[in-house]
């Protein structure tokens, strides 16, 4: 079959491989009709995540037709279309069974080298790095599903791959994120970065009661569509984010603070610089300019939520103001599971067209050019949607 | 001072008799040793000094492996191995003066805990989450015979007896005399609000020469990540019903 393989940084190339099999009973293998790039991917092709190998099989927000099952998954046939959760999870152990499927204590086979790193292991994810499980993704023609009976969600025919598939990771991503806020009525949510994830956070801030979203970004198309989304806008390269902030909110500053960016941020600020050199130096694992404006200008009391991804130890990261100002910080990587009956119906219900965000359609072919093109935000590119088969 | 009093006796789990004999049987092994001045005469010596150890301080290694407690409630003369049932876990507070390699590595797992008692108690299980293991065959009520692949192939074997048991709580086990390897250990299995703990308490002393070296590699340079991994199998195996793996799935790598 076609996938598409990381060869090193900024180097993705679609090879020709073996078919995936069955290796467990509780596996099943899905024929992929829909496989999306995620902005998460981009850590992965500028080399910001550790332990990947040349060869190693990309992608994690995927969709298609189970072809197979093994013999212990019962709830599931052949024919059937279903969505795959990014992360990997058993269903069955104290954190599945407390709904925190990310952080499966079942699923990573390299648990060991996550240990190392983070003292215990979350979830395998699909595609994501050796120390994440080192599971072939699901940017391929077919894609080996662990733990079959619990990850693939089925979804009804009358809604297109474009309308579900982002059940997979970005929706529940950005709702969790808004969720992860415990908004009140009529708060006012700041968020930082209006790539997909930051659009799901901005509709779901409004859908869990939000009176205003301020959106924070520099690309004006991301903007724009943040806009529609009903959110007013600032520009990330402004230097006086924090004061209109602050302005705005009526010298409060935001109810919550949600950082849609993560670990390769831009900023107009020294700060961004002193991350920039010392990533490229190998001397930082993270660039968090993103993250210190969202603790600085939260307001007191307030919650900052963190769907953006980090991987290593944070840099200047100030922690007095979080702590001084009673801050609640609220992160992980998205429990997917725990939300796809509600996030179904909302998409059923017409509440929400999760395809807005989708800016290309392409085939398994243009995955090198569209990995380019995401990274660079050419060509008003927000979203890439493959289509293997 | 109350401190001291209390850490010694907590290392006390010999019991009082059997102290005066270590005591007696190692003042004869040194004077048989001492007038030897020879290779068996020497190992005799380290013997007696290991016993006159014993005697003198009332502790022993191996009973403090294997969860053995003689010094308190000599009432609990309840098994029929003569070995007492106590659990002993005040003894393994103190880890530090043991001699080879001891490791304690615990993990909790969503299961009930007389399922996960059931399956380890059935020593023939145990190779589907040891890796090193090749087999393990009861041959009789309490004694096993364990069969582990070192480097090259090379087998390592012994004799295992079950010397501590109490149904639900404990299972310590020994190597035989004149086994190949030198090992005893044990496992607990304890109710926790977030499921069942279990605890391996392993101890093992390599020994030399090329079959030293073929332990050395069964257990690994670190013997505690060998064991945690066996254990994180284990939980895997008796909570998903599978062990996760990515070996034969497709790759870009030529």
């Amino acid at each position: 079959m076609k996938a598409v393989c990381w060869e090193g940084r900024g180097d993705v190339r679609v090879e020709t491989v073996p078919d995936p099999t069955l290796l467990n009973q509780r596996d099943a293998i899905v024929r992929i009709t829909s496989t999306a790039i995620c902005g998460s991917d981009l850590h992965l092709y500028d080399g910001f995540i550790p332990t990947m190998q040349a060869g190693d099989i990309l992608g994690h927000e995927f969709m298609g037709v189970v072809e197979d099952v093994g013999h212990g998954v019962t709830n599931l046939k052949k024919g059937d279309r279903v969505i795959v959760p990014f992360p990997i999870a058993c269903g069955r152990c104290f954190f599945c069974t407390h709904d925190l499927y990310s952080c499966c204590d079942n699923s990573n086979p390299n648990a060991w080298m996550a240990e190392k790193f983070y003292g215990y292991t979350a979830s395998g994810l699909f595609g994501y790095s050796h120390m994440l499980g080192g599971y072939a993704g699901g940017q391929a023609e077919y894609a080996r599903v662990p733990f079959a009976d619990v990850g693939p969600f089925k979804v009804p025919e009358h809604l297109s791959d474009d309308q579900v598939l982002f059940l997979t990771d970005i929706y529940p991503t950005g709702f969790m994120a808004a969720e992860n806020c415990n908004i009140q009525p009529g708060d006012t949510v700041a968020v930082w970065g209006c790539g997909p994830v930051g659009q799901f956070a901005i509709r779901s801030a409004f859908l869990l009661g939000a009176g205003r979203v301020i959106a924070i970004d520099t690309v004006p198309e991301r903007l724009m569509m943040a806009n529609q989304g009903g959110a007013e806008t600032l520009d990330s390269m402004d230097p006086d984010v924090f004061y209109k902030l602050r302005n705005m909110t009526g010298g409060l500053g935001p109810d919550a603070c949600i950082d849609a960016v993560g670990m390769e941020a831009h900023g107009p600020h020294i700060d961004y610089l002193y991350d920039k050199v010392k990533t490229m130096a190998m001397m930082a694992t993270d660039r968090i300019s993103a993250l210190r404006q969202a603790i600085h200008s939260c307001r007191k009391g307030g919650t900052v939520s963190v769907p953006g991804v980090y991987g290593g130890f944070l840099d200047k990261m100030p922690f007095g103001a979080a702590m001084n100002k009673g801050l609640t910080i609220k992160t992980g990587q998205t429990h997917v599971h725990k939300y796809l009956p509600r996030l179904l119906r909302y998409i059923e219900s017409g509440a929400i067209d999760p395809s807005f965000v989708v800016t290309h359609r392409v085939s398994l072919e243009e995955a090198p050019h569209m990995y380019r093109t995401f990274r660079d935000k050419k060509d008003g590119c927000i979203k890439v949607v493959m289509k293997p088969h | 001072m109350a401190v001291a009093a209390t850490k010694y006796s907590e290392r006390v789990n010999v019991g009082r008799v059997e102290r005066w004999l270590s005591m007696a049987a190692g003042g004869a092994l040194a004077a048989y040793a001492l007038k030897r001045r020879e290779l068996p005469g020497g190992a005799a010596a380290i013997a007696g000094a290991a016993l006159l150890y014993r005697g003198a301080t009332g502790h022993c290694d191996v009973y403090h492996v294997l969860g053995i407690n003689h010094a308190n409630g000599e009432s609990a003369r309840e098994y029929g191995t003569g070995v007492l049932a106590d659990r002993g876990s005040d003894t393994r507070a103190q880890l530090g003066g043991l001699r080879g390699i001891h490791v304690e590595e615990s993990v909790t797992i969503n299961r009930p805990l007389a399922e996960l008692y059931r399956f380890w108690r059935d020593f023939e299980n145990l190779p589907k989450f040891m890796n090193h293991l090749e087999s393990v065959s009861t041959r009789e009520e309490g004694v096993s015979h364990w069969t582990a692949t070192g480097p090259a192939g090379m087998r390592v074997e012994w004799d295992a007896r079950i010397i501590n048991e109490v149904p639900n709580k404990v299972i310590g086990w020994q190597s035989l005399d004149g086994s190949t390897i030198s090992t005893a250990g044990s496992v607990n299995f304890d109710e926790d609000p977030h499921g069942t703990r279990v605890t391996v308490h392993l101890q093992y002393n390599p020994p030399g020469g090329r079959l030293g070296a073929a332990v050395a590699w069964m257990f690994g340079e670190e013997p505690n990540q060998t064991i945690r991994e066996d254990l994180r199998r284990f939980k895997q195996l008796m909570e998903a019903g599978e062990i996760p793996t990515t070996n034969g799935q497709p790759s870009g790598r030529r």
